[in-house]
C-alpha cells in the first residue's frame, strides 16, 4: 500500500518543530528581538504561494479575483522579507564586543 | 521550467538555510553570518517559485513591480525605525504574515488549478482543510497583530478591556469555526468559507483587546508563534517544504518565546490568555495608605557623589529608559564611571521592555558592548558585592514584594536583587505604580535614593555633574 503523501509532510513538519525547539533554546537571550523579526522575515516564505497565485492569471487577463490576491499578497509578504531582513541586519551590526571599540 | 521534484529539493536547501539562519542567533557573533542565510533561502525560494511556474507573460512583469514595491516600502520602514519602537514593528509585521496567509488561501479557494488542489467546487479534502485553517490562523493572527500594534503604539490604552461572558464567546467562535469548516468541507460552500474568515477576524481581536500592557512580551511571542502555523497550514495547502519547515520553526519559536516570557513573570500562559492583568482599578486604596510611608528622595549631585565614591555599579534599564531615549545619556554616564576605575555592568530581567531582547537592543544601539549586558540568572548574585544599583525606568521587575508577599499579584516571579546592593538609585518620575500595577517596596527601603525626574534628563544632570 502506498503512503499518502500527507503523511510524508506531517513528518517533514513535525521533525522540523523539533529542530525549531532545540535551535531556539540555543538562541541567547540578548537576541531575543532579532529573532522575533527574523523568523517574521523567513515566514514570509509564504510568498511563494502569493506567487503562484498571481501567475495563474491567464494571457488575455492579467488581473482576476483570484491573482488580485495573489498581488496584494506579494506586496505584504515583500515588506515582511525586505523590512525584516534589513532591520534584523541593522540590529546585528550594533551588537558589539568590547574589543572591538576604539580606545 | 524545472521539474515539480527539481523545485522540491530546492526548497528543502532553502529550508535548511531557514534553520541555518536561526542556528546563527545563537551568538551575536555568528548571528549576521546567519542572517545572510536567511536571505540567501529566500532568494532561492522566490526564484525556484519563478523557473517552476515557467509563465514569464506579462503577469511577471506585475509580480516583480508588486515585489520592487513591497520591498521598497519595507526597506524604507526598516532603515527608518527607531530602535525603541521594534515591538510595534514586530507586531505590523507579524499582522502582514497573516493577511498574506488569508490571501494566499483565498487566492488557492477561488482558483484552486492553478495550485494542483482540484477545481471550484470540488477542491481535494485534505487541500480544504489545510487552507481553511491556515485562513483562520492567518486572519486571527493579523486581527490579533493589528490590536497589538494599536496598544503598543498608544494609539489604544493598554488597559486591559474585559466584558462579562468574554470567554464564553471567544470559546463559541472557536467551536464555530471548526464546525464551518466541517461543513464547509461537506458543502463547499465559499459564503461559509468567507465566514470562516470574518469569525477569526474577530476572535484576533477578542483574544488580545482583554491582554493588559504587562503582558505585552507574551502577546507578541504569541503573535509571533501564531504567524507560523499560519504559514505552516498554508504550506500544507501548497505542499511546499520551505513553508511547512518554516512555518514549523517560526511556531516553535513564537511558542518557546512565550513559554519564556511566562516563566519570567510567574505567570502561566492560560491566565496571560485570560487576560485582565495590569488593570489599576483595585489598588487606588493601597496607594494611599503607602503614600505616607518615608521616601528618601536626592538630586543629581547626590547620586554622582554616590556613584563616584563607588567600585562597582550594575545598571537596571528598563521600558521607561526607552520611553525617554535615556540610553545614550546612560552610555555616556557610564564611560565617565569607566574613566574613574569603576566596574559597571548591566543587569536586564528578561521582561523589562515590551518584547523579548528589547534592552539588549537598545544598548547595543548606544554602542554598550553585549558582553558588559548580563541575564538576570547571571548576574543576581553580584547585587550583594557591588555598591550602587541604578535602577532606571524599570520597575516591577526590582520589586522585593515578589519573594516576600504571597498575596502579591506578582509573588513568585523572578526579580532582581536590587535591594542587596549597599545603596540604590532609582530613576523615576514619581512613586507610581509599574505596570503590575503594584506599590514597589523598594522606594520605602533605608538605603534605597529616589531620583525623581526623567530618566533622560537626571542622567544627563549626573554626567554632568560627574566631572
Amino acid at each position: 500500500m502506498e503512503i499518502d503523501p500527507f503523511i510524508f509532510r506531517s513528518s517533514i513538519f513535525i521533525l522540523s518543530i523539533f529542530i525549531g525547539y532545540y535551535v531556539v533554546w540555543s538562541v541567547t537571550p540578548s537576541l531575543h528581538t532579532p529573532l522575533m523579526s527574523v523568523t517574521n522575515a523567513i515566514s514570509s516564505v509564504i510568498i511563494v504561494g502569493a506567487i503562484i497565485a498571481a501567475l495563474a492569471g491567464n494571457s488575455e487577463s492579467t488581473f482576476n479575483t483570484s491573482s488580485i490576491f495573489g498581488f496584494i499578497a506579494i506586496i505584504l509578504a515583500a515588506i515582511n522579507i525586505f523590512g525584516g531582513f534589513l532591520v534584523t541586519q541593522r540590529m546585528l551590526q550594533m551588537y558589539k564586543k568590547k574589543k572591538d571599540k576604539k580606545k | 521550467m524545472i521539474s515539480a521534484n527539481l523545485a522540491a529539493i530546492f526548497y528543502l536547501v532553502s529550508g535548511i538555510l531557514f534553520i541555518l539562519a536561526l542556528r546563527g542567533l545563537s551568538s551575536p557573533d555568528t548571528s549576521r553570518q546567519g542572517n545572510y542565510f536567511g536571505i540567501a533561502g529566500m532568494i532561492i525560494a522566490i526564484v525556484v517559485t519563478f523557473l517552476s511556474i515557467g509563465n514569464f507573460s506579462t503577469s511577471l512583469v506585475y509580480v516583480i513591480i508588486f515585489l520592487v514595491i513591497g520591498g521598497a516600502i519595507g526597506a524604507f520602514i526598516a532603515f527608518k525605525i527607531p530602535m525603541t519602537a521594534m515591538p510595534e514593528l514586530v507586531a505590523g509585521f507579524h499582522s502582514l504574515v497573516g493577511l498574506a496567509a488569508v490571501f494566499v488561501a483565498i487566492a488557492a479557494f477561488l482558483n484552486p488549478a492553478a495550485f494542483n488542489l482540484g477545481n471550484v467546487g470540488d477542491i481535494k479534502l485534505a487541500s480544504l482543510i489545510e487552507m481553511s485553517i491556515g485562513a483562520a490562523v492567518g486572519a486571527i493572527t493579523f486581527s490579533g497583530s493589528i490590536i497589538a500594534f494599536l496598544k503598543l503604539r498608544g494609539i489604544m490604552s493598554g488597559a486591559p478591556i474585559t466584558f462579562s461572558g468574554q470567554h464564553i464567546l471567544n470559546l463559541i467562535f472557536g467551536i464555530g469555526i471548526f464546525v464551518l469548516i466541517f461543513y464547509l468541507c461537506k458543502t463547499q460552500s465559499a459564503n461559509i468559507f468567507w465566514t470562516v474568515i470574518i469569525i477569526s477576524f474577530l476572535v484576533g481581536v477578542l483574544l488580545i483587546i482583554p491582554i493588559g500592557g504587562a503582558d505585552m512580551p507574551v502577546v507578541i511571542s504569541m503573535l509571533n508563534s501564531y504567524s507560523g502555523w499560519a504559514a505552516a497550514g498554508i504550506g500544507f495547502t501548497l505542499e511546499n517544504t520551505a513553508l511547512i519547515i518554516t512555518g514549523a520553526l517560526v511556531g516553535s519559536s513564537g511558542a518557546i518565546l512565550s513559554y519564556i516570557m511566562c516563566k519570567a513573570m510567574n505567570r502561566s500562559f492560560v491566565s496571560v490568555i485570560l487576560g485582565g492583568f495590569g488593570a489599576d482599578n483595585s489598588t487606588d486604596d493601597k496607594k494611599d495608605k503607602k503614600d505616607q510611608k518615608p521616601v528618601k528622595s536626592g538630586n543629581a549631585e547626590d547620586a554622582a557623589f554616590l556613584m563616584k565614591n563607588a567600585s562597582s555599579v550594575i545598571i537596571v534599564p528598563g521600558y521607561g529608559m526607552a520611553v525617554a531615549q535615556a540610553q545614550h545619556a546612560l552610555r555616556e554616564m557610564v564611560d565617565k564611571l569607566k574613566k574613574n576605575d569603576i566596574k559597571v555592568t548591566y543587569a536586564i530581567h528578561p521582561v523589562a521592555g515590551r518584547m523579548p531582547g528589547h534592552m539588549n537592543v537598545l544598548l547595543a544601539e548606544a554602542n554598550v558592548p553585549y558582553d558588559e549586558v548580563f541575564e538576570l540568572e547571571d548576574i543576581n548574585n553580584d547585587f550583594a558585592n557591588s555598591d550602587v544599583a541604578f535602577v532606571i525606568g524599570a520597575n516591577d521587575v526590582t520589586n522585593p514584594v515578589a519573594k516576600t508577599d504571597p498575596k502579591s499579584p506578582i509573588f513568585g516571579m523572578p526579580v532582581l536583587d536590587v535591594e542587596k546592593c549597599k545603596s540604590v538609585l532609582f530613576v523615576k518620575r514619581s512613586l507610581s505604580p509599574g505596570y503590575a500595577g503594584i506599590d514597589n517596596e523598594l522606594f520605602y527601603k533605608d538605603n534605597t535614593l529616589m531620583l525623581f525626574a526623567d530618566a533622560k534628563k537626571m542622567t544627563e544632570d549626573i554626567v554632568k555633574n560627574l566631572d
